[in-house]
């Protein structure tokens, strides 16, 4: 009798190399998923256990799972196009078009980059606004709506400085209006201009600068301050629901029990 | 009497203790040192910036009651009837180069609307302050010069090159 690809799968599963990989075993008894969870370096960061209705759309609306989305399409998309990019000013524009006419499916890439760029900040606003209306960043939850904020400037500045980066007239003048506008700040506000720049004028320095800040230091400030995001939902007993509010309200309806509802 | 009977663990709790804000001390010194260090290194101490004085060519270029814009330098260079006189074309709002309008006869912002006079004295718009005047000279070769490091007074006398 041959067998089917789920008994291939398991058979995979059964062997030694598989089993060094993945040590939570297989099955689907409650405790081997809980398992399958909390010893993956990745996936422990979440809950090992989420009621279903948390996962309905209505509940979130997945806005934070798309914003996360997002950032992947943007990491997997933006390598590939530092291949062909140098950040020199003779160079920066010339490598731009040759992306979009030259470079095979560059033009592609460069596109899904910057749409994705333009659905992240979307949606992390509406995951904001989402957040805000539900009233899901009340206690205990308010120490994750500030790495929430962090978050938010954090994906501004990656917007930013990769507007910079194609070094158009739309860029270069982008920059210098919003480089000035950081000089605005009281005291050092022309020594953050200077530093943000490493100059007093947009040029070749300021082009270094916002590429490494574009591609090395906030993205991996991002990933740092996302880690902290997705392990405080769970610290923070996980999604938010009406159900997980405190019973201040139903414990005036006649019920002796407070605390909390199952969640 | 009382540190008298205090044993060697004590001392030996003392002596961790000294050590501990020993090591922290160091620690803090070198952590200040770092942030000193790491700030003077994001600080560059040579800039490779286009010189700040910069050679605008025979005056004869330029007509009476002209306007001429200077891209590459954002710098206007005017020949009133005054004599010549240098103006910073880069708007004082947030720094987008202003254009000429000769129809209207004013410098005009293309980024926000900013609007100003021949003299870079503002008639609207968001920019805080005028245009400000440069330094502007002959040199031996019969050449205006401009420096656009050095803001003169504008309408002052010196402010003026005559031929």
């Amino acid at each position: 009798m041959a067998k089917t690809v789920d008994q291939y799968f398991d058979d995979l599963q059964q062997t030694r190399v598989w089993r060094s990989i993945f040590r939570s075993g297989t099955g689907s008894s409650t405790l081997k998923r809980a398992l399958a969870i909390q010893q993956n370096v990745f996936l422990h960061l979440f809950s090992t256990k989420v009621r279903t209705r948390m996962l309905s759309f209505s509940a979130t609306w997945y806005l934070g799972t798309l914003t996360l989305g997002t950032f992947f399409i943007l990491v997997g998309t933006g390598i590939p196009l530092m291949l062909y990019y140098h950040p020199s000013v003779p160079q920066a524009y010339a490598d731009t078009k040759d992306l979009q006419f030259v470079v095979s499916s560059g033009l592609f890439l460069r596109n899904l980059h910057r749409w994705s760029a333009h659905a992240m900040v979307f949606l992390v606003f509406a995951h904001m606004f989402k957040v805000f209306y539900r009233g899901a960043y009340r206690t205990p939850r308010e120490f994750n709506w500030v790495i929430g904020v962090i978050l938010l400037l954090i994906t501004l500045l990656l917007s930013y400085t990769g507007y910079l980066l194609p070094w158009d007239q739309l860029a270069y003048w982008a920059i210098t209006v919003g480089s000035n506008i950081a000089s605005a700040v009281p005291v050092i506000g022309d020594k953050i201009h200077f530093l943000l720049l490493g100059g007093h004028a947009v040029n070749a320095n300021a082009l270094l600068r916002f590429y490494v800040l574009h591609c090395m230091i906030l993205p991996l400030t991002a990933m740092f301050f996302v880690a902290i995001h997705f392990w405080r939902i769970r610290k923070d007993g996980g999604l938010y629901s009406h159900q997980s509010e405190p019973m201040t309200v139903k414990a005036t309806n006649g019920s002796a029990t407070s605390g909390k509802e199952a969640r | 009497m009382a540190e008298e009977k205090q044993g060697p663990l004590g001392d030996e709790l003392s002596r961790r203790k000294f050590f501990t804000k020993l090591g922290l001390g160091s620690l803090s010194i070198a952590a200040v040192g770092t942030a000193a260090f790491s700030y003077q290194y994001l600080e560059p101490n040579v800039l490779y910036e286009p010189s700040p004085v910069v050679n605008t060519g025979k005056p004869d270029r330029y007509p009476l009651d002209s306007v001429t814009l200077d891209v590459n330098n954002g710098i206007y260079i005017i020949h009133s009837q005054e004599g010549y006189f240098s103006l910073s074309a880069v708007c004082t709002h947030l720094g987008c180069l202003t254009a000429w309008k000769q129809e209207l006869g004013i410098i005009a912002c293309p980024c926000h609307g900013s609007k100003f006079e021949q003299s870079g004295r503002k008639i609207e718009g968001p920019a805080p302050r005028p245009l400000p005047w440069k330094r502007i000279w002959i040199n031996d070769d019969g050449d205006l010069l401009v420096d656009r490091s050095t803001d003169v007074p504008a309408l002052a006398r010196d402010s003026f090159v005559r031929i």
